[in-house]
């Protein structure tokens, strides 16, 4: 039965509680919503002198009015040591959401962590120190003090090579400036951290390393580029359900308006059947290519715009490259670039060609081109936004794919310009400033393998949890427990020693090939299930927090409750932490390693931000980013002006392009040969198994469900990740909906939930990523390119059941997601 | 796009809004402190309306109806087959508030899969399960009434499972 809240009605808003700007936490869109905030003992009134919106709320209130929340949007938290009235509802005034919700954001005050509701209960609220066989409660300084101790002497016996560091690089959520700032100094100024990873990958390294290196960065346009355009060329992305507010609110406008919208993927995504009811179906064309295909098709969409002479030649004689090959393939560079026509030496292919590698028929092919490039009957050029994300980013060949999609936005003239841009479409917020990771190299080490090869002997992690979030996780997790499993052993065997004594036998253990495990998080993590010791961090709104959306639009997310328990933002963790190295160091007679630890003196967040954004964006403050309110600011701020911050709406419209660094300020297109299977074993593995096993995204989770876990609403839906199939195959496999199974590859297993899904082609499987019940990670091969980018979608098993639907999946709704009007 | 027959008896009436509403009277009188105290601890009081007969359903046809009051419209349901929540002598007359509780369109029912699905913005639910989300945007399943037949075959609602979108009471005072 559905899971129902039982509630009848909701505490009124008072016309004087507070009020606070709020960027929801979760996905890149980064919605604009209000905060209020009010004493326990008082609520507003139904009379419109009574009530936050003025209105008379005696009477139903109709279609997307201002002046409703859901029980979602309610809570009871804690304000400055007292318990408030919560509600967080979507601000009808930003420009990003105009007052839509998603099924994520309009969670977020159900999602915070309540001691009177008894929401989010597993949100952590002391430090934990793996003692006596279990994890003891204790005070920052003890946990430190261990954390501290144990770094710095495994640097002192070796070097900080032997410290390794998986930490966030996003926004929103516990991201932010102020978060990336504090660890980026401690673990890249402090410290010169070489082997260290991001939060969803197995290394330091950019997902796009190619646009940059063409001089494009990947987040050029506006979002109101959506509703200006001629035509939407979406890529390996389900905005509808991952980037729901940008697709409503601006992609649903554009097709309204006449936009035409390409898709390009091998499943049909929700985002291609409700674009073809808002734009009508001749006006969405359907790429379903072959798994792993884009490249080719990228590459006959340019050559047929360039044979056809559709291309912006004032364009490409004033704003890029001319003279043949710029940068040659190396190492570094998986692809030469260069001119148009050194490209095209290498890109050129024929629809004929591309339509057999791809599986689409040629015409489609060219039908593409034409809605991208074909000038209109008066001779006008078409405007085209493309947009791109995971389905090619962690695809095939990430470098060269993505520089032939960024190749055609080039050759269009499509960049910098009302309607146009070629960005990704992103995950989280952004929210990255640190000192230079020049230090790191690339390629980049690959962590994940580092530990699962025995080197290293700390692990620092924030806010990741590689068990469900990596590839390779059967190993990784077998490796990584047994090499933590041997410190928690010494640790015990040392009870009642000394810190002297316990920290000496952790050091042993490392020396003996263990690994020390420090796991910075909101919850217990999967990974953190290692750890010996555990800090609690707390998240945007229990901290200010700055991040900026996917077009560059800045806002401050302010303070509205206090930090669970004895939680803290990982901006001040980091400085404890830096502090307590700093005394350790010293204790240790090491002066000159302890000065590098100087220079943490922070009291707040905010502090944070001053120390580190604000010195590269002096203009920018709290101050006026509060007053910015939930509009903000696109970076990058050029200016204050009249009380307000002047920003940037689209970058590149002089035409001149600077993110590779070149002096010349011109892009260079990329020779993007096709390869077939970049990634060592997938070729191998796709002939081995039946299924083609595609990791995608569900709009009812954030991402690794590390707070839906705990929301009934959501658990109620999938109790187990979703493995969507064709009807037909789980007939062949003796499947009912509901059934549990599992996935088999030689790199391990995985389990899901049957969904059927009459949309999919035969022999693939649509599996949820990240899930907590489930990591498709698990057989994922490790094959990765050459800068160490992951290719998660690419996976190939075979299924097998392992029992019938449980009591909780067999009631669930087994319907087809598409509308039916 | 295809439209199947909304279910839109007095869509248009609800969605011009504020004619038909009632004019809430604003209760000024200070509360002896029994009163204060039974209002306390009180959930709201349902009323129990008769929407319809067992009589006038037909399998898969949706009838509208509104509960608690007027302004809040609804469907009822004959599925044809046993639900969780269903009554009457098959176990299968359901009935469901009609806003979605996203942003408050009116659903239209698609009896080819027995769902009420959003115009708006594409969220669904499935009728056959309590009203659960299938796919969309909302953070509540959708309002399902509580139901019960008498002797003479009259179907009464007599509560609601969850809040009901654009009323902050679901029994406006």
């Amino acid at each position: 039965m559905a899971y129902k809240r039982q509630i009848d009605r909701l505490p009124i808003i008072p016309a004087d509680a507070e009020e606070f700007n709020v960027t929801c936490h979760y996905c890149i869109v980064g919605c604009g919503y209000k905060a209020y905030t009010w004493p326990m003992n008082r609520q507003g009134g139904t009379a419109p002198n009574q009530n936050k919106f003025g209105i008379d709320l005696s009477a139903q209130q109709y279609q997307e009015t201002e002046a409703w929340y859901a029980p979602s949007m309610y809570n009871v938290v804690r304000q400055n040591g007292r318990d408030v009235h919560l509600v967080v509802k979507p601000d009808v005034n930003c420009v990003v959401n105009a007052g839509l919700g998603s099924i994520r954001g309009a969670r977020m005050a159900e999602n915070r962590p309540s001691k009177v509701t008894g929401t989010q209960a597993q949100r952590l609220s002391d430090p934990l120190v793996w003692r006596n066989g279990v994890w003891q409660p204790t005070s920052w300084d003890d946990a430190l003090d261990l954390v501290a101790r144990v770094t710095a002497k495994v640097v002192e016996q070796g070097s900080e090579d032997d410290i390794v560091v998986s930490m966030f690089d996003h926004g929103g959520s516990a991201g932010g400036y102020e978060n990336t700032w504090a660890t980026g100094k401690l673990y890249f100024e402090s410290m010169k951290i070489k082997n260290c990873r991001i939060h969803n990958r197995p290394a330091y390294n950019s997902e796009v390393h190619s646009t940059r290196d063409m001089g494009v960065d990947e987040l050029n346009y506006a979002y109101q580029d959506y509703e200006l355009t001629d035509t939407i060329f979406m890529v390996g992305a389900n905005s509808m359900e991952t980037q729901t507010n940008l697709y409503l609110n601006h992609m649903v406008k554009g097709l309204q308006s006449g936009a035409r919208f390409i898709a390009v993927d091998p499943r049909r995504t929700i985002t291609i059947a409700s674009s073809e009811q808002y734009a009508g179906a001749e006006n969405v064309l359907h790429l379903a290519i072959n798994e792993g295909t884009d490249m080719v098709l990228f590459n006959a969409i340019l050559t047929h715009i360039v044979d056809q002479g559709w291309v912006d030649a004032d364009f490409i004689a004033n704003s890029t490259f001319q003279g043949g090959e710029a940068v040659a393939q190396d190492e570094a560079h998986p692809a030469g670039m260069g001119s148009l026509d050194y490209a095209m030496q290498t890109c050129r292919t024929s629809l004929d060609e591309a339509a057999g590698i791809c599986g689409v028929p040629a015409a489609d092919i060219q039908k593409a081109a034409e809605w991208i490039a074909m000038p209109k009957d008066d001779g006008s050029r078409r405007k085209c936004v493309t947009a791109y994300e995971k389905g090619i980013i962690w695809g095939n060949d990430n470098y060269r794919t993505i520089g032939a999609l960024v190749n055609i936005a080039l050759a269009t003239g499509n960049i910098g310009r009302e309607g146009g841009g070629v960005c990704r479409l992103g995950g989280h917020q952004e929210g990255y400033y640190r000192p230079s990771d020049a230090h790191v190299g690339r390629p980049a080490e690959y962590v994940d393998q580092f530990l699962i090869r025995g080197l290293g002997g700390v692990h620092h992690i924030w806010a990741c949890d590689h068990y469900k979030t990596t590839l390779n996780a059967s190993e990784f997790k077998r490796v990584h427990k047994r090499r933590s499993d041997m410190v928690k052993e010494a640790i015990d065997g040392a009870a009642g020693g000394t810190r002297e004594q316990v920290v000496e036998a952790i050091v042993s253990a490392i020396n003996a090939g263990g690994l020390f495990v420090v796991d910075v998080d909101i919850i217990h993590s999967q990974i953190g299930q290692n750890a010996h010791v555990i800090l609690p961090a707390c998240e945007a709104n229990e901290m200010n927090l700055t991040s900026m959306n996917g077009e560059r639009r800045l806002r401050l997310s302010e303070k509205y409750m206090d930090p669970f328990g004895n939680s803290m933002p990982d901006a001040l963790i980091a400085a404890k932490m830096a502090q307590h190295m700093e005394r350790v160091l010293r204790e240790m007679g090491n002066d000159a390693y302890a000065d590098q630890f100087k220079g943490y003196d922070w009291e707040t967040e905010e502090d944070a931000f001053m120390d580190g954004y604000n010195k590269g964006n002096p203009e920018v403050t709290y101050d006026r980013l509060r007053a910015m309110g939930n509009n903000g600011v696109q970076e990058p701020v050029v200016g204050y002006e009249n009380g307000q911050l002047v920003g940037t709406t689209r970058l590149y419209t002089d035409g001149v392009f600077t993110r590779h660094g070149r002096e010349d300020g011109r892009a260079l297109f990329a020779a993007a040969g096709w390869r077939g299977w970049q990634a060592p074993g997938k070729a191998r593995e796709q002939a081995a198994h039946r299924f083609w096993i595609n990791n995608v995204r569900a709009n009812i989770f954030w991402q690794n469900q590390f707070l839906d876990q705990d929301n009934d609403f959501v658990q109620d839906r999938y109790p187990h990740p979703f493995v969507e199939m064709h009807p037909d195959d789980m007939v062949d496999l003796g499947l009912n909906p509901g059934d549990l199974l599992e996935i088999i590859n030689d790199n391990g297993v995985t389990q899901g939930m049957a969904y059927p899904m009459p949309t999919l082609k035969r022999n693939t499987v649509a599996m949820v990523f990240g899930s907590p019940a489930g990591s498709q990670g698990n057989v994922v091969n490790p094959g990765v390119n050459e800068l160490v980018l992951p290719d998660y979608k690419h996976c190939w098993g075979d299924i097998r059941k392992i029992s019938d639907a449980t009591a909780q999946t067999r009631s669930i709704s087994f319907k087809s997601h598409e509308i039916m009007l | 796009m295809k439209c199947n027959k909304l279910v839109d008896a007095g869509r248009r009436q609800f969605l011009r809004g504020g004619a038909m509403a009632s004019v809430g009277a604003v209760a000024a009188t200070i509360m002896t402190p029994e009163q204060a105290k039974a209002q306390a601890l009180a959930r709201v009081d349902y009323p129990a309306n008769r929407l319809a007969n067992i009589a006038d359903l037909v399998v898969n046809e949706p009838i509208d109806v509104a509960y608690p009051d007027e302004d809040s419209p609804a469907v009822l349901l004959k599925l044809g087959q046993a639900v969780e929540g269903g009554v009457g002598p098959d176990g299968d007359i359901v009935a469901f508030s009609v806003l979605c509780p996203h942003k408050g369109w009116l659903l239209s029912y698609s009896a080819e899969d027995m769902t009420l699905n959003c115009p708006g913005h594409h969220s669904r639910f499935d009728c056959e399960a309590g009203g659960q989300q299938i796919w969309g945007h909302a953070t509540s399943n959708l309002a399902q009434f509580l139901l019960r037949v008498d002797d003479q075959g009259d179907i009464y609602a007599e509560g609601v499972d969850d809040l009901i979108y654009g009323r902050l009471s679901n029994v406006l005072a």
